[in-house]
């Protein structure tokens, strides 16, 4: 059963699009990635479905619920992980975590909560001296305090480093392990291909692709690259056609039956008792597939 | 489900946790706490405790209630315009927003909070009126005393609502705030004994704003020499159609998002897809 569903959906900022017809699902228990670069609509389109924007057309169903009405009821069973920690400084972690938590019916025990993101430490300190890894910590607290059954996380993790990434990414997956559905927003190749179960590429106000991060826009059944150095060697006899020579001597050929191919050269190479130098076999990342859907390469 | 919190519990939840916010800020609390008592005192230092025949009482008896006024205008309308402008600026309005917490248990939250802290900021005042300069309270008009504090609270914090709607920032409350109660203060009676000879404008100006329907009441209610009845009702309606009107257009005009966030990235988000469509 779809926890979210989107058909369609049109936002319309003063008759520019920002988001321009956009549909996909989560079902429960999933964690979806909406990936894609700053403007993309991605914040519009979480945005409306957390019930801060209304939106131009197209249906909107989150739990069964319009989010664009902002129903008490719908609010008590979504969590939202804000992309800045925005909770009033002075107070200490355990407050700021009593106070949310009060407002929901199935509100988590605190100290329960504070462990699970890591807080011990830290329960009575005012958040203004905390670092910013524990604040965003203090911010997933936040976004499950209520035990919501859908949490929206709007770039959990931008403008981290990289330890406090690793810190974000085993929380939200101990979220998982929970059962809550999650859909999160980044613009990070590695978070999506870490956290996510599917994934939906947004660009210009569309969803450009979508699927799991191993078969993402053909991913799958994307050629494979085979690459090598020959040091000087002739390619006389090369069981390959269409090979590209950089001007290093670079050697690169793509194959779609990858395993052939290397036997196939392999074999050629110890018939002749030549070294391939630097031999590598690798399938396109899910940031080469990222970029070319995205046109960032010749934008960039 | 297990049951929802009631109405009762969030409200005192909503109430402790903005008392919390605001005696945790320095500056807020000494400019509602301390400066109006300060104030008093320094003034008291300089002009004496002097009988005022205008006024038909000593300098003290009219001066301490009248900074009183200022405490709680101090406390609901400068202290709900400013802490409100200031979360909206740091988002946590907008994580308000997204929580199942009522809209108007927030805002019935702070109204609550700023009737303590002017409640806390009067009391101070009074009592050290009362203790080192000789100000009477009397038993017959103080139930008119309390209920115009009350009336002026209500009106003022609906205000402060008003302008934390209107401006953009946490900055510019601040701004809007000073810009306006500081003048309306020295024009309606809160620092200077209104004099007879002063320009007939002025007093043309202090009457349409709702500072001096709150100074006269609450004053005259401390003022042996006055005769008339204490509960005037032509100042507290005036003040309740004040605080009725903000109260409606501050819901109306409420922004539970910042600007920078909320305006300018949406059109940058527009901006960008322009730029797709047309490129």
């Amino acid at each position: 059963m779809s926890v979210v569903s989107v058909e369609n959906l049109v936002k319309d900022y003063g008759g520019v699009e920002a988001v321009r017809g956009v549909s996909f699902h989560v079902d429960a228990g999933e964690v979806f990635a909406v990936l894609g670069p700053n403007g993309a609509g991605k914040s519009t389109t979480v945005e409306i479905l957390e019930g801060y924007r209304t939106k131009t057309s197209g249906e909107v169903s989150v739990l069964g619920y319009d989010p664009t009405e902002r129903s008490r009821t719908y609010r008590e069973r979504i969590g939202i992980v804000l992309q800045e920690t925005a909770v009033e400084d002075s107070l200490t972690v355990s407050e700021a975590i009593d106070t949310y938590g009060v407002m929901f019916p199935n509100r988590r025990d605190t100290s329960e909560l504070i462990a699970i993101v890591g807080l011990d430490e830290k329960r009575n300190a005012r958040i203004k001296s905390l670092s910013g890894g524990q604040r965003r910590r203090l911010e997933l607290a936040l976004g499950i305090v209520g035990d919501p059954d859908l949490v929206f996380m709007d770039e959990p993790t931008t403008g981290f480093d990289p330890s406090a990434r690793r810190q974000a990414w085993s929380i939200i997956e101990n979220l998982t392990s929970l059962g809550k559905t999650i859909l999160l927003t980044t613009h990070y190749m590695d978070e999506a291909q870490f956290l996510a179960d599917r994934v939906a590429v947004m660009s210009g106000g569309l969803i450009v692709a979508e699927g799991t991060p191993e078969s993402l826009g053909g991913r799958e059944s994307a050629a494979t690259v085979i690459a090598f150095n020959l040091d000087d060697q002739s390619l006389e006899g090369f069981p390959m056609a269409d090979v590209d020579v950089a001007e290093n001597g670079r050697i690169t050929l793509r194959s779609s039956t990858p395993t052939r191919t290397v036997h196939d050269i392999t074999g050629w190479a110890v018939g002749r008792n030549i070294e391939l130098a630097d031999l590598s076999i690798s399938r396109p990342s899910l940031e080469d597939i990222y970029l070319e859907l995205t046109g960032e390469v010749e934008n960039g | 489900m297990a049951d929802r919190p009631s109405t009762l519990t969030l409200l005192a939840s909503q109430a402790r946790y903005q008392n919390r916010i605001f005696f945790r800020s320095p500056a807020a609390a000494f400019f509602t706490l301390i400066f109006p008592l300060f104030i008093f005192i320094v003034f008291s230092l300089i002009f004496g405790n002097e009988y005022i025949d205008e006024l038909g009482v000593n300098l003290s008896q009219y001066f301490g209630p009248a900074m009183a006024v200022f405490a709680a205008v101090s406390a609901s309308y400068t202290n709900i315009a400013v802490t409100t402008a200031y979360q909206r600026d740091e988002g946590i309005l907008k994580r308000v927003r997204g929580t199942p917490l009522p809209a108007g248990i927030y805002l019935w939250g702070k109204i609550i909070s700023a009737l303590f802290i002017a409640v806390i900021s009067v009391s101070a005042m009074m009592a050290v009126g009362v203790a080192f300069y000789g100000i009477q309270i009397y038993a017959a008009t103080l139930p008119a005393a309390i209920f115009t504090f009350l009336v002026g609270v209500a009106c003022f914090a609906s205000l402060g609502l008003l302008v934390a709607g209107l401006v953009n920032s946490g900055e510019a409350a601040t701004a809007v705030t000073n810009a306006t109660l500081l003048p309306l203060a020295f024009i309606s009676g809160v620092f200077l004994v209104p004099s007879d000879d002063a320009p007939e404008w002025i007093d043309t100006v202090a009457n349409v704003f709702p500072l001096k329907h709150f100074v006269v009441p609450f004053t005259d209610a401390f003022n042996p020499t006055y005769t008339g009845s204490p509960w005037q009702w032509n100042h507290l309606a005036y003040m309740a159609l004040w605080g009725g009107v903000a109260l409606v257009l501050g819901i109306r005009f409420f922004k539970w998002e910042p600007k920078a966030s909320g305006g300018r990235k949406s059109r940058k988000d527009s901006k960008e897809s322009k730029d797709r469509a047309t490129a």
